[in-house]
């Protein structure tokens, strides 16, 4: 059945222009994936934000300051995928059918050994058990497995809604998932639909078209790691300032 | 002089009876069904087929276990006089009271199993998996493990010997799927 499956390429494309850093697609991914609030002495470092919407400035005195929003999630890296070459515990795999850096936390030993080789900074450690509020555990997703404290965890691509679209897709005596079945959540939370996404490896999804114009970059593209999260914006300092090391992101300015 | 021996001896024999007598036992504490149930009578008195109760819904999601309302349908009065039935109407169809059934085929909340794959597209029948289960007269005392808090084997299983009481392995499914060709990554079963 499996045998001669299509083999997929998921990724995305995110509108660094159509990004109001509104924090829509932070709330809904921790709501999909299962993430509890953060505790009270939790950090920017030790919280968990699989995705995480990072505000940047050009840094240019008052008429021409302008601010712009970079959403950081895992890249899917496809080439030497840094964190799986490093992981111990083959807790980390990127999936050859659908090119999802897939993450078992439940193999993982907390050596945070992938944390140090990812060079996005999209993994998170959970210090803390997971802790929901009296009530919210009504609303907890059970497509997703929660983790345990001493295990790392990260985007996924929302891999409960892919579960939810192959069922679906099998209910129907099909194989392959329809692509409007499988949405990330984040993807379909943002109210400017800033995020595109689909099949890479499909000539005719609008994901990999989107990719392929000159305005779409990768962050970091010179470590070569084939990341399947493009950026996209039509403002040069945008772009120059996220193609830069990551700490400019991090730091919301450029460097130097 | 054969003393030291004899000690050795009899201290190997209580270690090993502790180990394969003992601790097998002590690690799972039984407990019974909330009322017994009959799958052949089902089967055969009723004319039920599988699908009957345990069916695919229309988004693939599986119903494993029918609610009570299921139950309902042919037992809002006893059908028989034994004294399960009895039970069955008085404390769970009447009040309309979900029954607590201990489900022997749960899995760890990490792994995703999709009926929906084996039955629809690999078309599997239900006794390759879960074996003669469909035909027993009563339900088993079900045993769960002190430590992990699952169910000691997912009774009537024929993916296994029926001596071999260890619980599924993820290398018995790994086993089929290498059987049947069926390549998976962590991805495709695990949540």
């Amino acid at each position: 059945m499996a045998i001669g499956r299509k083999k997929s390429r998921y990724g995305m494309v995110i509108d660094l222009d159509r990004c109001t850093g509104c924090g829509d697609c932070m709330v809904a991914c921790a709501a999909e994936n299962n993430v509890p609030p953060a505790v009270a002495q939790a950090t920017p470092r030790t919280g968990i934000t699989w995705l995480r919407v990072y505000r940047v400035n050009n840094g240019a005195a008052f008429p021409g300051n302008r601010t712009a929003f970079i959403p950081m999630l895992c890249q899917q890296c496809g080439n030497h995928t840094p964190c799986a070459t490093v992981c111990p515990q083959n807790a980390v795999e990127s999936d050859a059918a659908t090119g999802i850096v897939d993450q078992m936390p439940q193999r993982c030993l907390g050596c945070r050994y992938c944390m140090a080789a990812c060079p996005y900074h999209a993994r998170y450690f959970n210090w803390w058990d997971p802790v929901w509020p009296a009530g919210m555990e009504k609303a907890l997703n059970p497509e997703v497995s929660p983790r345990m404290r001493g295990v790392v965890e990260k985007c996924n691509f929302c891999h409960g809604r892919y579960h939810e679209a192959k069922l679906k897709a099998a209910a129907a005596g099909r194989e392959e998932i329809d692509p409007a079945d499988y949405v990330p959540a984040c993807v379909a939370a943002c109210p400017t639909k800033a995020i595109t996404f689909g099949d890479l490896a499909d000539d005719g999804s609008e994901v990999k078209r989107r990719s392929a114009e000159p305005e779409s970059f990768r962050l970091l593209a010179k470590l070569e790691t084939d990341s399947k999260v493009y950026y996209r914006t039509s403002r040069e300092w945008v772009r120059t300032l996220a193609e830069g090391p990551l700490v400019q992101i991090e730091k919301g300015a450029r460097r130097g | 002089m054969l003393r030291g021996p004899i000690w050795f001896a009899a201290g190997f024999a209580v270690m090993l009876s502790a180990g394969w007598l003992v601790f097998p036992r002590a690690l799972y504490q039984k407990s019974s069904q909330p009322i017994q149930f009959s799958h052949r009578t089902h089967a055969e008195k009723a004319g039920m087929k599988c699908e009957d109760c345990h069916s695919l819904r229309a988004d693939g999601a599986f119903t494993g276990i029918p609610q009570v309302d299921k139950c309902a349908g042919c037992h809002a009065a006893p059908v028989g006089s034994t004294a399960d039935e009895k039970l069955l109407v008085d404390r769970y169809v009447t009040p309309n009271r979900e029954i607590p059934w201990k489900v022997y085929a749960r899995q760890p909340d990490n792994a995703w199993f999709p009926h929906a794959y084996h039955v629809k597209l690999a078309k599997l029948a239900c006794e390759q998996c879960h074996g003669g289960h469909g035909k027993t007269d009563s339900l088993r005392a079900y045993e769960s493990n002190r430590v992990s808090g699952y169910s000691r084997d997912f009774w009537g299983a024929s993916l296994q010997p029926a001596t071999a009481r260890t619980g599924l392995k993820m290398s018995q499914c790994e086993h089929c799927h290498d059987e049947k060709g069926v390549v998976t990554g962590c991805i495709d079963c695990h949540k």
